[in-house]
């Protein structure tokens, strides 16, 4: 992904905003202009809670390149309590542990590299709750 | 995910998907055209490599090189090129999010059953009325999930379905009957009209070893981004 596709979206990747329809209550994430659920066009930004629930998951262990040396990693549909839901990747554990119903906090990291010129993407990864 | 979803929601296991693939590659070690003309037994789909939980490298299909085409026209002027035209009875497109994260059920392919229902509503038909099918096996999940979302099995009941029998040759609803995505191969472009001649050969009574006993009726579904868009098309044999 371009370094500028990327900084598009610091306002979901670092601070976790979403938007909430004004008109029926839900939470999207990340936020967009127009309510995919009743089209209303009043949306406020909120914030995430920085925890969730795993709704599914999986475990790459074929990884797309720049992820190889990670492999084999977590990735989990996760579900806030505002309930919006985001794809994850799930650290600091077993792998193999990250099933449905887990519960998580969602952590400030480093996401990848972007090719040899040092530029660092940062976003949420999940843990696991203590 | 999809396939994690399905499990945790209905109890489907590792082994009901790996009889998706056993069964498709049975049909398909008898289409002369198929990518991977031979069998595999459940044994080799459950030792084989691990891609992304719980699929295993014999539950996806391979990306093919491959082409297809069809010959369209109004149905009086087929007879200058045929003496038996396979007629196009109903066609439905629907499109749902591309990302898992923004669907409503990750164990459901909505775009699937709402392009299966506006296909009947044209054909005047329902899934009851569909003698076989082909439909886009990518991973042996996506055809737990297709064949549900088609109407063929109830929302949920899709995982025995291969293992039971339901689904081949000699089934209540063979799916598949060219091998599918995974044995025939998945020439991505060209997946969806082969499917179409599939559908069309077996209307025709040409459907060599794979034949469906008096077919007369037959779907075709095709999608992209896991279910993120869906065409379904449903022919009749003329």
């Amino acid at each position: 992904m371009p370094s500028p596709r990327y900084w598009r979206e610091i306002p979901s990747r670092y601070r976790l905003e979403a938007g909430r329809c004004k008109g029926c209550g839900v939470v999207v994430f990340p936020a967009r202009h127009i309510c995919p659920s009743c089209r209303g066009e009043d949306v406020e930004k909120v914030r995430l809670s920085r925890k969730g629930k795993v709704i599914t998951s999986t475990v790459i262990h074929v990884p797309p390149g720049e992820f190889l040396m990670e492999a084999p990693y977590a990735i989990a549909l996760v579900q806030t309590p505002e309930g919006a839901r985001l794809m994850t990747q799930v650290v600091d554990c077993d792998p193999s542990s990250v099933l449905p119903g887990m519960e998580v906090n969602l952590e400030f990291r480093l996401i990848r590299k972007e090719g040899q010129g040092g530029i660092l993407c940062y976003g949420h990864k999940a843990v696991p709750t203590p | 995910m999809i396939a994690r979803a399905h499990m945790q929601q209905y109890g489907t296991t590792e082994e009901d998907m790996a009889w998706v693939s056993v069964k498709n590659h049975r049909h398909g070690a008898k289409n002369d055209k198929a990518q991977f003309r031979r069998e595999v037994t459940v044994e080799e789909v459950m030792s084989s490599s691990v891609v992304a939980e719980p699929l295993r490298l014999l539950h996806c299909s391979p990306v093919s090189d491959g082409a297809a085409a069809v010959l369209l026209c109004p149905l009086d002027h087929a007879k200058k090129y045929t003496d038996r035209p396979v007629k196009i009875v109903g066609s439905g497109l629907a499109t749902d999010s591309l990302a898992l994260a923004h669907r409503q059920d990750p164990a459901f392919l909505d775009a699937v059953q709402k392009s299966a229902e506006r296909a009947y509503e044209m054909a005047r038909l329902g899934p009851q009325d569909i003698q076989l099918a082909e439909v886009h096996d990518c991973f042996s999940i996506a055809e737990v999930c297709c064949i549900e979302a088609l109407g063929f099995v109830e929302k949920g009941k899709g995982g025995p379905a291969a293992r039971e029998g339901l689904t081949a040759v000699g089934g209540r609803i063979p799916v598949n009957t060219s091998g599918g995505l995974k044995s025939k191969g998945h020439p991505v472009g060209a997946t969806g009209i082969a499917q179409a001649i599939e559908i069309f050969h077996q209307l025709r009574g040409e459907g060599g070893e794979c034949q469906v006993e008096n077919a007369r009726i037959g779907l075709a579904q095709n999608m992209g981004g896991s279910g993120a868009s869906s065409v379904v098309h449903i022919f009749q044999g003329v």
